[in-house]
């Protein structure tokens, strides 16, 4: 190929836009790593797409949490096709059957596509599940907005093929006659719903794809991004993003515990350790080349964690306090309490190690959290805590407090908080709601917040921080 | 003197020494190699990070050097250290009338001097793959040192002079990412995420590395083992525990994968009891 590389819209520009786009959706890429990129760029076979897809990932994503969003861009901007086309460069022609259906009769074409999705999920070939979504997308996907404006929809698509419905037919044929309701039928389904989410990612690109055609590259590039998963909001975020958190609770503990044990080894060495120091200067001649010292005796608190679970703070609740059990050994002890109306010690349900679902739907059927309507009402809650549990709390004890101190205009019991507060060795409230909605309507933010340091905690990341930082381990 | 000509020709060549890379690991491996900038690989445990190290140096006819980090790694177990203990008994046994200059040459001379994994490295004249494995576990400040090291290829040692690569290892860093790595360090490095791959590409691997495990059943097997990574589990099964798993069925010589095999071998895979309870719950093992 003979391209002017540096003519107005050639590769250089493209890449600069495509390098500012990433910057824009929060992707760190220094100018190093641009020229990294362009580098890379000459090395490889640029008609090769999955290549160059490869080499930009190598050179400017340093963080796999980035990944997702760098995928969804480098799709918009070095689309695998234009138009309703096949690749230029591929020669197979498209020899499925709904290029010849008439476009106009929509439930013909709708019945042919349906049928090629079929096969497409009974084999496991991504290129011919991409080239379906292309198909549908271009067959289905378009639809008038407003007279003489067309716009693209996913929606519509994925109602037209609805690929759930062709599930049951789909496992009748993978199991082939095996047993239903055992382990065969799971993973077959495993496997199905898989590829029908490559089908659906595969739509959903497709879409961007052609609305960047008809609106530019840029404006979608700016919708396109999802936020990475520990900046989601805990009170806004879906059930699939709650799965997904959870998840990351262990790989975000052993971070956590490896920062925090570095930090406790970095204070002061020990008292210096004279039989081992000697022992070890026999070898260099008596000269003590090397003194060793023994290590510090480490200074572990108990965590105390008093929790709102009630309906809109319960997944902020269940991913600190599984965050809190993860990070055990960093604690001589853990107790969770948790209330709604009235508060009951939960830690029992995550003690063993226990399974993460399990202890969360345990703890929600068997705690006494309900007392009177299931509405929050900190003030009875922090006055029953301070009845049965005050000898929880020690002057060794740190003590978190999590919610959003959303009252429901009952008493608050400020007294009673104090009183709690002042037994502990520190103490902290974590807020879930952003900062400047404290204190706002049946907020008690403001009255709890002069008893101890109220900090804000909308996602992940700022928890990270917190224990990180604040926690005092 | 690049040690690939194509990513095509990285995928063969590491096939043949029974690595099996895809498209992303096979131009990533290339790039590192032709632009000379060290790889990061970052992944969960068990995805084959340092094994696809061992198998660049097999494909190209390297040496692979390696060196381990754990907490505590300094310069002197990283990069070189001078033999006190060598060098002290030197001293003594030095003649009464020998000059101190004489000795002082004497004692800082390459005789004396203890070569790490880095410095051995960098001082070969043959092909060399050199393994930083698990950076994340080493000190923030053995970053530092790695930042000196990767972006110059050489090393000061003060008694010595500067000593310079007359050629250039390739350098593969693994990390387990329980720490985020410094900026500086990854801005030098390329990038690859090894995940756990996808259907086909696990098969073929449990198919390489047992070979006599029937088609069919490696099949199940990579299905089923795909199903509990979907579960919750505090740690999913990798790939070097698939192998296992098939190594253990071909042992026992079990040639399907029902709820009963899979209930009596489950502990090849999962290594946590919550896990193991959620996976018989979920799968409807008894």
């Amino acid at each position: 190929m003979s391209v002017d590389a540096t003519a107005p819209g050639g590769l250089i520009d493209r890449h600069v836009a495509f390098v500012a786009a990433l910057r824009g959706a929060g992707l760190p890429v220094s100018l190093a790593e641009s020229l990294d990129a362009t580098q890379a760029m000459a090395a490889i076979d640029l008609r090769h797409r999955e290549q160059l897809r490869a080499a930009y990932a190598a050179a400017v994503v340093k963080r796999a949490p980035h990944r997702a969003t760098f995928d969804r861009l480098f799709d918009l901007w070095w689309p695998p096709a234009i138009g309703d086309g096949e690749p230029a460069y591929d020669d197979t022609t498209g020899d499925e059957a709904p290029d010849d259906a008439d476009p106009t009769d929509n439930e013909t074409l709708r019945q042919l596509l349906r049928e090629a999705l079929r096969d497409v999920l009974l084999s496991d070939d991504d290129e011919a599940i991409r080239r379906l979504a292309r198909q549908a997308v271009t067959g289905l996907g378009r639809a008038d907005t407003q007279p003489g404006r067309q716009s693209w929809f996913t929606y519509r698509v994925l109602r037209a093929m609805s690929p759930e419905t062709l599930l049951a037919s789909l496992l009748e044929s993978v199991l082939a006659g095996q047993e239903r309701g055992g382990l065969a039928e799971k993973v077959a389904r495993q496997m199905l719903a898989e590829r029908i989410r490559k089908f659906e990612e595969a739509v959903e690109a497709e879409v961007r794809r052609r609305l960047a055609e008809d609106r530019g590259v840029d404006n979608i590039s700016k919708t396109a991004v999802k936020p990475l998963i520990d900046q989601v909001d805990f009170l806004r975020a879906s059930r699939d993003e709650i799965a997904e958190l959870r998840r990351t609770v262990y790989p975000i503990a052993r971070r956590l515990a490896t920062r925090l044990t570095a930090k406790r080894r970095l204070g002061r060495s020990g008292r210096l350790d004279v039989r081992r120091t000697v022992r070890a200067s026999l070898s260099s001649g008596g000269v003590p080349l090397t003194t060793i010292h023994k290590p510090h005796k480490p200074h572990k608190p108990e965590l105390v964690v008093l929790c709102d679970v009630s309906g809109s703070v319960a997944a902020f609740a269940h991913f600190t306090v599984l965050l809190a059990f993860a990070l055990r050994e960093q604690f001589a002890r853990v107790r969770v309490f948790a209330f709604v109306d009235t508060c009951d010690e939960v830690t029992r349900f995550f003690e063993h190690g226990d399974d993460v679902v399990d202890a969360l739907a345990r703890m929600s059927r068997e705690a006494d959290v309900v007392w009177f309507d299931g509405h929050s009402d900190y003030g009875h809650s922090f006055d029953v805590f301070n009845q049965k549990w005050s000898d929880a709390i020690t002057p060794k004890t740190s003590l978190l407090i999590l919610g959003d101190a959303r009252n429901n205009y009952r008493a608050q019991s400020v007294a009673a908080l104090r009183s709690i507060a002042r037994h502990a060795r520190h103490a902290y409230w974590l807020n879930p709601e952003p900062r400047q909605y404290w204190g706002s309507g049946d907020s008690a933010a403001s009255a709890y917040g002069e008893v101890m340091p109220m900090i804000e905690c909308r996602n992940a990341a700022q928890l990270q921080e917190f224990v990180e930082g604040i926690l005092p381990v | 003197m690049p040690l690939f000509t194509s990513p095509d020709d990285v995928r063969v060549r590491l096939a043949e020494t029974g690595y099996l890379a895809d498209d992303a690991i096979a131009t990533t491996v290339f790039l590192a190699d032709a632009l000379g900038k060290p790889l990061l690989v970052e992944g969960p445990a068990g995805t084959g990070k340092t094994e696809l190290a061992k198998a660049v140096a097999t494909a190209a006819d390297a040496e692979l050097v390696r060196l381990q980090c754990y907490e505590g790694l300094d310069e002197a177990r990283a990069l070189y250290e001078w033999n006190y203990k060598k060098q002290l008994l030197r001293i003594q046994a030095a003649n009464a009338g020998e000059a101190w200059e004489e000795t002082h040459d004497d004692i800082f001379s390459e005789e004396f001097l203890l070569a790490r994994p880095l410095l051995t490295a960098i001082r070969r004249a043959d092909p060399t793959v050199l393994l930083v494995d698990e950076t994340d576990k080493a000190d923030v400040e053995v970053e530092g040192l790695l930042l000196e090291v990767l972006s110059d290829f050489q090393v000061t040692v003060p008694e010595l002079g500067t000593i310079a690569a007359t050629r250039k290892p390739f350098v593969v860093l693994t990390s387990n990412a329980t720490r985020e790595l410094s900026e500086a360090l990854k801005r030098r490095c390329l990038f690859l995420h090894v995940d756990y791959p996808d259907a086909e590409r696990e098969k073929a691997i449990v198919l390489s590395r047992v070979p006599e495990v029937p088609a069919a059943l490696a099949e199940q097997l990579v299905r089923t083992v795909r199903t509990l990574r979907a579960l919750e589990l505090k740690k999913a099964p990798s790939i070097a525990e698939s192998i296992d798993w098939a190594r253990t069925l071909l042992a026992l010589g079990l040639d399907t994968l029902d709820e009963s095999t899979v209930g009596q071998t489950l502990g090849v895979v999962l290594k946590h009891a919550s896990d193991h309870a959620r996976a018989t719950k979920e799968l409807g093992l008894n």
